[in-house]
């Protein structure tokens, strides 16, 4: 029977039918549904782990146990778990360990687009590029097949557009293989496993001949094939490309890699021997390109298709075209149009909690440090209050940094509870240790929203539902010795401004934490307030909230009430007392 | 089999995903080959959702092509003017009658286009612009997120399958509890 799946669902499910029994991840946009999918799996343990590091390390640690394991990131969780990643490279493993990664080609929901092929070859690890959602189910199964065969880490790259896209995929009636009866034993191999200098030393060559093998093992894989077709055009793909190349191309003769690391140089040469003109169709970086030129195939990538962004069957036909590999096809008048259609960015939610902070931090005139998390839309007018945002965690120690330089604004580094989790504590540590005068907020709205409400570390509750112990950020502050410590709730803002002011004054490292769920996963919604037209003066200080529901009408401010979720912030910022509770 | 493409486009929050799901499983259990694309993360957060579901004989790529789809289903008026260009000439626009103003149009420094404007410039491609109140019935009928059903509702009535196929699959993908409202919602929008 086929079933629509989206490739998250499929990795997931391909990850239980290959008796995986530990999967460990932390969430990331457009992974994040592949280990919440996994978890309702019968017979599995699936954790949130605090960040992508901790998950690769629970995966290794699983696999050397012998059990089959998974650990799941974004391609810049892959960067957070890197040192583990090299590591694992080099003592192998026992049991299958499987790394399902998911790049972002046009940064959909990401700070940078790498392509995380080059990781493969930076660490020696195989990769293996599914396209659509019944090779993601099946890949996986061959990862783990040839992690155990030759005692590597495997890695599987995922993009977007097949994590977030759904094809059939064939479900079997099939159990996966029983769990064994009894516990594993784990044998201690000191040598093997302690990464000293002197057994690194042993291990590497190890990783040079397996590597050999491996690239061997490529010229046998069934899921590098070549598809005949007309040979004066040869196209060389791995992934989603490969469909968007089939159809601008679906005359040509095709190399279609399951494998992208490393890469069966036998069948390319055959395959090049072949066709005319050969052809790279990839997203991001010329890395099958680059490995073709230096196997000395004559070959044209980059300069017909472009470095930067995702791909798709209308650009693919754009780039063939210009290059002339193909003729135009026919295609109706171009839409001819002046019509100003307003870009819609992504907001905040009406009554997000995040908002009612910026508000506070605005008025005050902080320096604020912002992190990675919905909070990110902050920086954007109108609230326009957050100033710098590049990876997970890196709030804190920037604002830090910033005060050692000298600067001497009101600073605030600004993040939210899994944030914090995940990478906040090392620099809150540092404010504390080597002193600055950086009040760190914690926006804790007790889950992780961006990425679909997970659960944390902070939240009481596991990513398979069970009641567990709760990390407060409040107690650890004080554990590490913070001095000025406060929470709020910051709906209140004027107790939130005044805690404010009193931890900036103090000229100490300080943490305050902001609690309030997030509205939309705890499902709070109150009375919209209603504009009282011959009170309002149409001033639009209420508009500075950058609040959706808030619209500007020729004479006053007008409230939606289909989109307000009736947290009353505006009626607290208006000066005129002109929006009404109801 | 002929192929057929779909686009849809709307807000955050409008159900757009939802509705491709079900427009995408009424066509594998129409016989077709099926895929469908979105983009979710940021745009969770009243950014612009735009799906492609694509049905035919044997589909290769889950995003279609510009001046290829058959059908574009705006969830939003604005959204939908978005997307001319992806429809090909004599495709046929199902439109939900519905403005949600982005952030600069409410700070008064855009223009929402007039509803004229966005029907002339949807006409350029289209054969047909249905203007659908879908969140107007949606919303009388108990619930304005049930609006994406209401337009799928019309669609259906332009594209094969019986309203007892679409039932079906309604009944399979939405909570239990809501099935009955969704049915109606999918029947005034094929009766609108």
């Amino acid at each position: 029977m086929k079933k629509l799946m989206t490739g998250n669902e499929a990795f997931a499910y391909g990850a239980y039918l290959s008796g995986v029994r530990v999967g460990a991840a932390y969430p990331g946009t457009p992974s994040s549904e592949i280990l919440d999918n996994y978890s309702r799996y019968p017979g599995v343990f699936a954790e949130w782990s605090p960040n992508e590091k901790v998950a690769l390390d629970v995966a290794i640690g699983a696999a050397y146990a012998g059990t089959r394991s998974m650990a799941v990131m974004k391609h810049v969780g892959l960067n957070v778990a890197a040192d583990s990643f090299f590591y694992a490279v080099y003592t192998g493993v026992k049991g299958g360990l499987v790394i399902v990664c998911a790049d972002d080609p046009d940064m959909h929901s990401s700070q940078n687009e790498q392509d995380n092929r080059n990781y493969a070859k930076f660490a020696k690890c195989p990769m293996l590029e599914p396209s659509d959602s019944e090779e993601a189910k099946q890949f996986v199964g061959i990862a783990l097949e040839m992690s155990e065969q030759f005692e590597t880490p495997v890695l599987v790259r995922s993009v977007t557009r097949l994590s977030h896209s759904a094809s059939p995929v064939e479900v079997t009636d099939a159990a996966p293989p029983p769990a064994p009866e009894e516990l594993p034993l784990y044998e201690r191999d000191a040598q093997r496993y302690v990464m000293v200098p002197s057994n690194a030393r042993r291990r590497h060559p190890i990783v040079e001949e397996r590597l050999k093998k491996l690239a061997e093992y490529a010229e046998t894989m069934p899921i590098n094939v070549i598809e005949p077709g007309d040979e004066s055009l040869g196209i060389v793909s791995a992934g989603v490309s490969y469909h968007y190349a089939k159809e601008v191309f679906p005359n040509a003769t095709f190399l279609k890699l399951g494998m992208v690391y490393p890469l069966p140089e036998k069948l390319i040469h055959e395959f090049a021997s072949k066709v005319k003109t050969v052809v790279v169709v990839e997203e991001l970086d010329p890395f099958l390109e680059e490995h073709l030129r230096l196997m000395g195939v004559e070959v044209r990538g980059k300069d017909v298709f472009p470095m930067l962004g995702e791909f798709s069957p209308s650009l693919v036909r754009r780039c063939a075209v210009e290059a002339g590999l193909i003729t135009a096809p026919e295609a109706p008048p171009e839409i001819k149009t002046d019509l100003e259609r307003p870009v819609r960015p992504p907001m905040l939610c009406p009554g997000c909690s995040h908002r009612f902070i910026f508000h506070v931090l605005k008025e005050a005139g902080a320096l604020v440090l912002g992190d990675i998390g919905c909070y990110t839309l902050g920086w954007a007018p109108p609230l326009s209050a957050m100033h710098t945002t590049g990876c997970m965690g890196a709030s804190i120690g920037v604002a830090h940094g910033i005060d050692k330089a000298g600067v001497k604004d009101d600073i605030v580094a600004f993040l939210g509870d899994s944030t914090f989790l995940h990478s906040g504590i090392h620099p809150l540590i540092d404010t504390l240790y080597n002193k600055s005068a950086v009040t760190t907020i914690i926006s804790d709205n007790n889950a992780t929203a961006m990425t679909g409400f997970q659960e944390h570390p902070g939240t009481g509750k596991t990513l398979q539902s069970q009641e567990t112990n709760q990390v407060d950020p409040v107690k650890l502050a004080l554990g590490l010795g913070f001095e000025k410590v406060d929470s709020c709730d910051p709906y209140d803002i004027d107790k939130m401004a005044e805690i404010l002011e009193d931890h900036l004054k103090s000229g100490l490292p300080s943490v305050i934490v902001a609690r309030h769920p997030c509205v939309l996963n705890a499902k709070e919604k109150h009375t919209p307030p209603v504009v009282d037209p011959e009170i309002c003066i149409n001033c639009g200080i209420c508009l500075d909230i950058g609040c959706s529901p808030l619209v500007q009408e020729e004479d006053n401010v007008r409230i939606d009430a289909l989109l307000c979720n009736g947290c009353g912030l505006c009626v607290k910022v208006c000066p005129q007392e002109a929006i009404v509770p109801q | 089999m002929t192929k057929k493409d779909f686009i849809l486009a709307g807000v955050g929050g409008q159900g757009t995903i939802l509705a491709s799901n079900i427009l995408a499983e009424v066509g594998l259990q129409l016989g077709h080959d099926v895929k469908k694309a979105e983009v979710h993360g940021m745009a969770q957060r009243g950014g612009q959702v735009d799906s492609h579901v694509r049905w035919g004989e044997h589909v290769f790529s889950p995003l279609g092509e510009e001046n290829n789809f058959d059908y574009l289903v705006g969830f939003e008026m604005l959204e939908a003017a978005r997307f001319p260009h992806f429809m090909r000439k004599g495709a046929a626009a199902v439109v939900n009658d519905y403005r949600i103003n982005p952030p600069l149009v409410n700070l008064g420094k855009a223009q929402y286009p007039s509803k004229e404007e966005i029907e002339t410039l949807l006409l350029q491609r289209a054969e047909k612009v249905y203007w659908i109140n879908a969140t107007a019935i949606a919303n009388d009928l108990g619930n304005p997120a049930m609006a994406g059903v209401v337009l799928l509702g019309k669609l259906s009535s332009l594209v094969e399958g019986e309203q007892e196929d679409w039932l079906a699959v309604i009944e399979r993908m939405v909570p239990p509890r809501f099935v009955d409202l969704n049915k109606k919602a999918f029947i005034a929008g094929r009766d609108a």
